[in-house]
């Protein structure tokens, strides 16, 4: 039983480092909700297209080569050259921050005032939209990004862990790295938004637009800086996740995981991202763990696999019904 | 000039709220119901029913479904694909447990079963608002996908882990199987449209109709004045359960033949359905057909003029079909929120008036 307890627990740790890369996309949702009340659906394909850009910056591929060579026959695919990584990331931000200017340029400016479900379904349509945009652009081929993460460290655990169990625990080097990254995030994040002058402005532009507005605060450029924060936070979710598992379609479905870590954190507390992010991760790692195991299908005369597919949102839709704001979000007041 | 109401007197109150007032669209009405009972069956080809009719007509009551739960009592739900699977997998149950049972039963049947599943998934809404719901609602579709996935007795313990619909027919017709015909598949898909078109009209014209958009509008007031909140919601999902339900059951007996449930009812049917009710018109049974019309003929139209006029790659034009989609998406919510739906009234009250008006 206790080999059973180890393995568990390992489950479990494995899960918190799933979870914190889940409160890495969920982390962008908190920032664009607190800030103007949107809901960006959109959040995981920005991850897709900014680790894309990435990708394409960097060795050189020429955007929307497939459409230009089908329209004009041509066959055109690279530049032929290698950008250096730090110049690539800086382009790719720098895109990130032209799309932030173009969202607020040509989507919201004219959906101010709509009622929140509107909002939601456009960046819905806006999420469609740059699915294809970003397919167009960098072709739909799975692409692979070599992070320069020091080796070694899970060894090191493995072995530890050896010493004091007699089991060794298995943790993935990107694992280790992400948390490392969110922590940087948020610790990041925080002083931003507590210390600077922009960031004490994007503050009272989540309290309460109007009295923001009335002290001179802009709120257009608000939105463009929350964007474009939000943009690079999917771009470090999109390079860690792309690294993972390949820059591919399936990358801008962590939105969809995303989604219950912010019901259960809270869609106003980037603290709430973290932990719900981490409670789901270990929740569904473990919860797998415990019904694909032989002495639970002993003792209940089956077992299930593959439970990850919904085990977060059935989680996530049994805790709503008690709290409906979350863990850590604001109280629903609601008046007539 | 020939659209106008002058001449069309009103002698009773029914005839004054008649869901066609005007002669005109009266029998514009009649005009295409005629073509598409005693003219379409005739002429209709294979390409034509698989590519464009018959997606047309099921999506058509999928999308009157959603319409009910989220345009009419502003319930967003993204579980659309995973109550069509109940819909599709409770009539193979049914068509293989039951094989004498007349196939308009077992439709009608799988509508009940997906009805009471919806209600079940319906009850967090009592709590959960907005798109919190929107997200729970993912729970119920990617939970039901899960479920018909793995558990083998749903599909009969089949090697593949697909269902097939086995031939059943109608009045002497086949309208399922291989061998169906395809004016018997579109007339048996369009005598249910027709029927829960009328359906959907006449309730949501109603006290339930008027309470569902009571509760969308403002669920406390609406509370005030004593619309019952746990009533309203949970009739407005098991209503728009029934009709996903049927849709899913026609998709899958009548159109597909052959299903496996994470490919024909992931959550991008989900999307879809929602798309189709956004931008033909939220709160508009005329708006379901022309989303669900927009969106099934959309593809075909791209598909041909890129892919075989042009000559280009497949996997390009299907970017460019997602780049499109959303771009109307968008365009729709900035432009006209309410769809196409709200075009055509604007446009109909324009020509009330002209060459004259005001």
């Amino acid at each position: 039983m206790f080999d059973q307890f180890l393995y568990g627990t390992e489950a479990a740790i494995n899960g918190l480092m799933t979870g914190v890369m889940y409160s890495l996309v969920a982390l962008g949702f908190v920032l664009i909700f607190k800030s103007s009340g949107i809901f960006n659906y959109a959040q995981g394909v920005m991850a897709l297209f900014g680790a894309l850009t990435l990708v394409g910056i960097q060795s050189g591929q020429v955007p929307f080569a497939h459409l230009i060579n089908a329209i004009f026959g041509t066959k055109i695919h690279h530049f032929g050259w290698t950008l250096p990584a730090i110049l690539a990331i800086v382009l790719t931000i720098g895109v990130m921050i032209l799309f932030a200017w173009l969202v607020e340029r040509y989507l919201l400016k004219h959906l101010v005032n709509q009622e929140p479900i509107i909002l939601f379904m456009a960046t819905i349509g806006l999420a469609y939209f740059m699915e294809g945009v970003g397919d167009l652009m960098w072709g739909s081929d799975i692409k692979k990004i070599d992070l320069p993460i020091p080796q070694g460290i899970n060894g090191t655990i493995d072995s530890l862990t050896y010493d004091w169990f007699g089991y060794g625990f298995y943790i993935d080097n990107l694992d280790i790295a992400a948390a490392i990254i969110a922590v940087v995030l948020v610790v990041a994040l925080t002083i931003f938004s507590q210390y600077s002058t922009t960031g004490r402005a994007l503050r009272a532009v989540a309290d309460d637009h109007q009295a923001a507005l009335s002290v001179g605060i802009s709120l257009r450029s608000i939105w463009v800086i929350v964007w474009g924060i939000a943009g690079f936070i999917a771009l470090v979710a999109g390079v860690m996740w792309g690294a993972k598992s390949g820059v591919q379609f399936s990358l801008s479905l962590i939105t969809l995981k995303a989604l219950p870590v912010l019901m259960l954190g809270g869609f106003t507390s980037i603290p709430g991202a973290i932990i719900g992010g981490m409670i789901i991760g270990v929740g569904e790692k473990v919860f797998e763990f415990i019904v694909s195991s032989s002495w639970f299908g002993d003792a209940m005369g089956f077992t299930m696999n593959a439970t990850e597919n919904w085990f977060a949102y059935v989680l996530a839709l049994l805790f709503l019904v008690f709290r409906p704001q979350g863990l850590f979000g604001d109280k629903i007041i609601e008046r007539v | 000039m020939l659209y106008r109401e002058a001449g069309d007197y009103k002698k009773s109150y029914a005839e004054d709220s008649q869901t066609f007032p005007l002669k005109l669209d009266r029998y514009g009405y009649y005009a295409i119901l005629a073509i598409a009972f005693l003219v379409v069956p005739f002429v209709i080809n294979d390409y034509w029913a698989s590519a464009v009719l018959i997606p047309f007509l099921i999506w058509s009551i999928a999308s009157l479904g959603l319409n009910i739960l989220t345009g009419y009592c502003g319930q967003v739900s993204l579980g659309t694909g995973g109550f069509m699977a109940v819909g599709a997998y409770a009539s193979y149950k049914l068509m293989t447990s039951f094989p004498d049972l007349n196939i308009m039963i077992i439709v009608l049947l799988s509508g009940a079963i997906t009805a009471s599943v919806g209600v079940l998934f319906g009850l967090p809404s009592l709590r959960i608002k907005g798109f919190y719901l929107a997200v729970a609602t993912l729970a119920a579709q990617f939970f039901l996908v899960w479920l018909f996935n793995k558990v083998e007795w749903f599909y009969n313990y089949s090697a593949s882990g697909q269902i097939s619909a086995p031939t059943r027919s109608m009045l002497g017709f086949e309208v399922t199987g291989p061998a169906a015909s395809a004016s018997a598949k579109y007339l048996f898909c369009l005598v249910l449209v027709v029927l829960f078109a009328w359906i959907a009209r006449n309730l949501t014209r109603g006290r339930i109709g008027r309470s569902w958009m009571a509760i969308r509008d403002m669920d406390i007031a609406a509370e005030i004045i004593g619309v019952n909140p746990l009533k309203t919601k949970l009739t407005a999902f098991a209503v728009s359960s029934f009709f996903i339900g049927v849709a899913g059951a026609l998709f899958f007996a009548v159109y597909l033949g052959a299903v496996e449930v994470g490919e024909a009812f992931g959550i991008q049917k989900s999307f879809l359905v929602l798309f189709m009710i956004i931008i033909g018109g939220l709160g508009s049974v005329l708006g379901s057909f022309i989303g669900a019309a927009f969106l099934v003929l959309m593809p075909v139209l791209l598909k041909n003029i890129m892919v075989i006029r042009l000559g280009w790659p497949g996997d390009l034009a299907g970017h460019l079909e997602l780049v499109i989609i959303g771009g109307i998406i968008m365009l729709t919510l900035v432009l006209e929120p309410h769809g196409i739906a709200q075009i055509w009234r604007v446009t109909k009250q324009k020509l009330r008036l002209w060459p004259f008006p005001h």
